[in-house]
């Protein structure tokens, strides 16, 4: 069952609406943005609704919605890109943006015109499908959850003296029209919840939050997902780092979590293996296609196509389809990620990775849902393994240098191994290593893969967009952590 | 003027609509309405290897909108200010904030808050708006090929970027407040990379420079930007880690501008009802060594960050944070203010979307008397950092732990090139630790500071 766009939200642009864009006007734009010589063009309409609700202080403070309208029109002249947008759908303004992105091909001789657009809007996947998007579900509903939340993180323990939760939905319909002759169309639900516990304890004090969601509607609060356990965890967390202890400083053993620890693998190897940079020769892994760049333990993938996930697309911001692209196997790099532009260069087939955070901006070769593949071992039995060491649970973020392949990501939730067993919680600490370096002392893979309860959203070039990462237990022989104790 | 340019009288027609859409939201139904409008104008041309990558040009409007009811509140924010839909939009808006529970400090700023005039700051440059896609296009193809031939270590490039945003900004209460600006700001970016040498070391070294004004006839000359931007890299080619252990730090200024973004994170008003600051209860009583200074200063005139009015309709002034180390006061706006049970500081800032919060404007530390290099000197060894990565601050705790690049002090003076390390310790203990502060102070972007040095400083390095 497709998601049901109801006639609230429905975009504009889409047939039957009030700018509905059929072929014929499309090939008109289309012919006014390659009229100065460009050798492609798309256009990339959005409609996007969102919503969000605020509760701190056990009230809700901030009810917020807004709209967004727009089209973006990107012109390409061998490797240069034009581009232009308009928050206003005339005739006049498209052509004028229309225009504006193609003058990047002037001065070259008179464009060919584009074939015609093939009038069917081309169907793709159903990887998210929702019945009913949560935008026309009644608000109390949600107001609900963020009561639950915040109440089931009060009653874990009296030294929570500070609650937020938060859920924010939107719904956002893109149509892509290339001058290859393609048009597509996907509507993409999102929901996302969160919460964050301050605890206090004497002049101690210490935070902790839980948040989860995907391209689904409520249906994401379900099973154990549901906002009470997120406010429990939230509290768990500030709780236990009540007694946290300074963290190591220097080079040792690591044991990831499932699940969230895949950003560190989307920092250590996803952003390199991004083909723009590749194309460019800017990422420490240019060239190194067929080269050892991890241990032989490792398979790397980025997969578009994994249902409800975060960072699932049924088409990409270029109107190609998402793939299970396999980037390293069994440690050898075999792939990149690519968008038209990338693709073209390397002259291979388009991987469904060219996203954009929205019609103001031109689409990149992104992540979707980075994963490494499991292992053999249990976690206890990893865990077991270590004599002295740290076990990183929780996770605020990373970054990566893409040329010299260096990243960081910092934990929230951490403890120290010491014989086998996790003791201590330590303070907030960073882990630093080199992507390819780092990977190839991977030594030990657990079978618990777990795909991360959708939270994450990875920037580059200031364009923001969702992304899932899913790992095993993964046990690093060494890397750098970031403490305050010698 | 050129297409892009932005008129008086534009903003002047802005302001008007944002107060109209005030009087849509009383005639609605609010106890009273907040309106921002927002007009931006962007270019951004790209050039990389000598081709042109990119140019990107086009402009926005938006309008975000606050209504209050009964002590309940909502924001919402459109891009659709066509007449008829604003009206429809000004009913929904009073219709959500019904969802909101009642909240006595969710209504407008006190009459007698509003600004009542707003200085000039001479904030736009006409100059700026003249700048076409060709010429921004010379100065990327100027400023990079003046790194590519200052220096044959530059094997590659991540290109020069030119870019200028021109915007208005009109904001209107339904408490009779109506004001609008309008500024420009331009900058330029040259991020040259040098391959490491050895055939066994793939890596590669970025590294950039950069020249950002108001004004156009005062940013740096791009073939300059360019030089300096190769100089930087190829510094960093061999970067090697070094052992754990503590040591002193120097911060260079790119680095020091972003350590006292991290203290106002804490040090607003927001952070400190929400308790998530680790300076709460800490007015009055030192929080830095005596050598620290910084303030934040909205009235600058010509500065990235001024602004004569703030985002509560509430006159701006210059507030001192830290005096001699001491904490003076927390930057606030009208809301946190009322939480705390004192006064704004003029000092909201406010998207199109959201809430208005605490922000700052031109946050700058104060110039120390001697220069960098008389400070390298008296620091004989140590780590100089040039670049932080990561978000390792924990603003309840001050825990700070984040990856470091730089050079290896010794003797004196800047040596071998460092990386893969972090810098660790508690945000206290770093500022109280500041001992020395050099002269070098340049305002180039919104926050700013001079070098400083750290006593000590936990390093994760190497084992060895």
């Amino acid at each position: 069952m497709p998601t049901v766009v109801p006639a609230q939200l429905a975009a504009p642009f889409l047939p039957g609406g009030e700018n509905a864009i059929d072929a014929t006007l499309a090939h008109r734009l289309l012919a006014v943005a390659l009229d100065a010589g460009g050798d492609y063009a798309d256009l990339y309409f959005e409609y996007r609704v969102g919503a969000d609700y605020v509760l701190e202080e056990e009230q809700v403070k901030t009810v917020g919605r807004g709209v967004t309208l727009g089209l973006g029109v990107r012109v390409t002249k061998g490797d240069a890109t034009g581009y232009a947008y308009t928050e206003e759908l005339s005739w006049d303004r498209m052509a004028h943006a229309a225009r504006i992105a193609g003058q990047i091909a002037a001065g070259s001789p008179p464009g060919t015109s584009p074939p015609p657009v093939s009038v069917d809007v081309r169907p793709v996947a159903d990887l998210y499908p929702v019945g009913r998007p949560s935008l026309v579900v009644p608000p109390a509903d949600k107001l609900a959850l963020l009561r639950a939340a915040d109440r089931a993180a009060r009653a874990y323990d009296p030294r929570i003296v500070k609650v937020e939760a938060s859920f924010t939905e939107s719904l956002k319909e893109i149509l892509v029209i290339s001058s290859d002759g393609r048009m597509v169309s996907d509507v993409l639900p999102i929901v996302r919840f969160g919460v964050r516990a301050v605890s206090e304890d004497g002049d101690k004090r210490q935070s902790g939050s839980s948040g989860g969601g995907g391209r689904m509607g409520m249906e994401y609060f379900t099973g154990d997902r549901d906002a009470a356990a997120h406010g429990r965890e939230a509290a768990r967390i500030a709780i236990a780092m009540l007694d946290a202890v300074d963290a190591p400083a220097g080079e040792m053993q690591v044991v990831l979590g499932p699940g969230d620890s895949g950003i560190l693998l989307h920092e250590a190897v996803g952003h390199g293996l991004e083909a723009d940079f590749n194309r460019k020769k800017t990422s420490n892994y240019s060239d190194q296609i067929g080269q050892q760049v991890a241990s032989p333990l490792c398979t790397v993938i980025d997969d578009g196509t994994i249902p409800s996930s975060r960072g699932s697309i049924n088409v990409d911001d270029e109107g190609n389809a998402p793939r299970k692209n396999v980037l390293i196997e069994n440690g050898i790099l075999v792939g990149y990620m690519h968008d038209r532009l990338s693709a073209k260069h390397f002259g291979v087939q388009a991987s469904g990775n060219g996203r954009r955070e929205s019609f103001r901006s031109m689409p990149l070769p992104r992540m979707t849902n980075t994963a490494l593949l499991p292992g053999p071992h249990t976690h206890d039995e990893i865990v077991a393994s270590v004599k002295r060491g740290v076990y990183a649970k929780r996770f605020s973020g990373g970054q990566v240098n893409i040329s010299n392949g260096d990243f960081v990501f910092s934990l929230t939730e951490s403890y120290l191994i010491e014989d086998g067993k996790l003791t201590a919680p330590l303070k907030g600490v960073n882990l630093i290593g080199n992507g390819p370096e780092v990977l190839r002392e991977v030594d030990m893979l657990g079978s618990d893969y777990e795909l991360s309860d959708g939270m994450w959203t990875c920037g580059k070039d200031g364009q923001s967009v969702p992304v899932g990462v899913a790992t095993p237990t993964v046990r690093i022989a060494k890397i750098t952590v970031g403490g305050t104790k010698a | 003027m050129s297409a892009a340019s932005i008129s008086n009288e534009l903003v002047k027609e802005l302001s008007d609509l944002a107060a109209h859409v005030c009087e849509l939201c009383k005639a609605a139904g609010a106890d009273a309405a907040e309106a921002l409008v927002r007009d931006g104008n962007e270019l951004t041309a790209k050039v990389r290897m000598g081709e042109p990558e990119l140019v990107q040009e086009a402009g926005s409007r938006a309008l975000g909108l606050r209504v209050f009811k009964d002590g309940r509140r909502a924001v919402t924010y459109t891009s659709d200010l066509r007449r008829k839909s604003l009206e429809q939009f000004a009913v929904e808006t009073v219709a959500l904030a019904e969802l909101s529970e009642p909240d006595e400090l969710n209504r407008l700023p006190d009459a007698d808050e509003l600004a009542k005039h707003h200085p000039e700051l001479d904030l736009y440059d006409e100059a700026v708006a003249e700048v076409d896609a060709a010429w921004a296009l010379q100065q990327c193809i100027a400023g990079e090929r003046a790194a590519q031939r200052s220096d044959a270590r530059v094997t590659n490039s991540e290109g020069a970027t030119w870019s200028r945003n021109l915007g208005a900004v009109a904001f209107a209460n339904s408490a009779g407040f109506v004001g609008g600006y309008r500024g420009s700001y331009a900058s330029f970016y040259v991020e040259p990379i040098c391959d490491e040498p050895d055939p066994k070391n793939p890596k590669k070294r970025n590294g950039y420079w950069w020249t950002a004004s108001r004004f156009l006839a005062e940013l740096a000359d791009a073939e300059a930007v360019g030089i300096e931007a190769a100089r930087r890299t190829a510094a960093t080619l061999g970067a090697r880690k070094i052992p754990t252990g503590e040591v002193a730090v120097v911060f260079d200024p790119e680095v020091g501008r972003s350590l006292i973004g991290t203290l106002f994170s804490v040090a607003n008003g927001s952070a400190f009802w929400r308790k998530s600051s680790y300076l709460i209860g800490r007015e009055g009583t030192a929080v830095a060594s005596p050598l620290v200074d910084i303030v934040d200063d909205p009235l600058l005139p010509r500065a990235p960050g001024s602004r004569p009015f703030d985002g509560d309709g509430l006159a701006t002034r210059k507030n001192v944070i830290v005096e001699q180390g001491v904490l003076r006061t927390v930057l606030c706006d009208v809301y946190s203010a009322r939480k705390l049970g004192r006064r704004s500081t003029g000092s909201a800032g406010r998207g199109i979307g959201g809430n208005p919060g605490p922000t700052t404007s031109n946050l700058i530390m104060a110039a120390g008397k001697q220069t960098k290099q008389e400070l390298l000197r008296a620091t004989g060894r140590g780590l100089y950092v040039t670049s932080l990565m990561g978000f390792g601050f924990n603003p309840v705790t001050g825990d700070f732990s984040r990856g470091a690049q730089g050079f290896w002090i010794e003797g004196g003076e800047l040596t071998y090139p460092v990386g893969e390390i972090t810098v660790s310790a508690n945000f206290d203990d770093l500022l109280k630790r500041i001992d020395a502060v050099a002269d070098d102070l340049e305002l180039r972007s919104s926050s700013a500071a001079p070098t400083f040095r750290v006593s000590h400083m936990m390093v994760a390095g190497s084992s060895e």
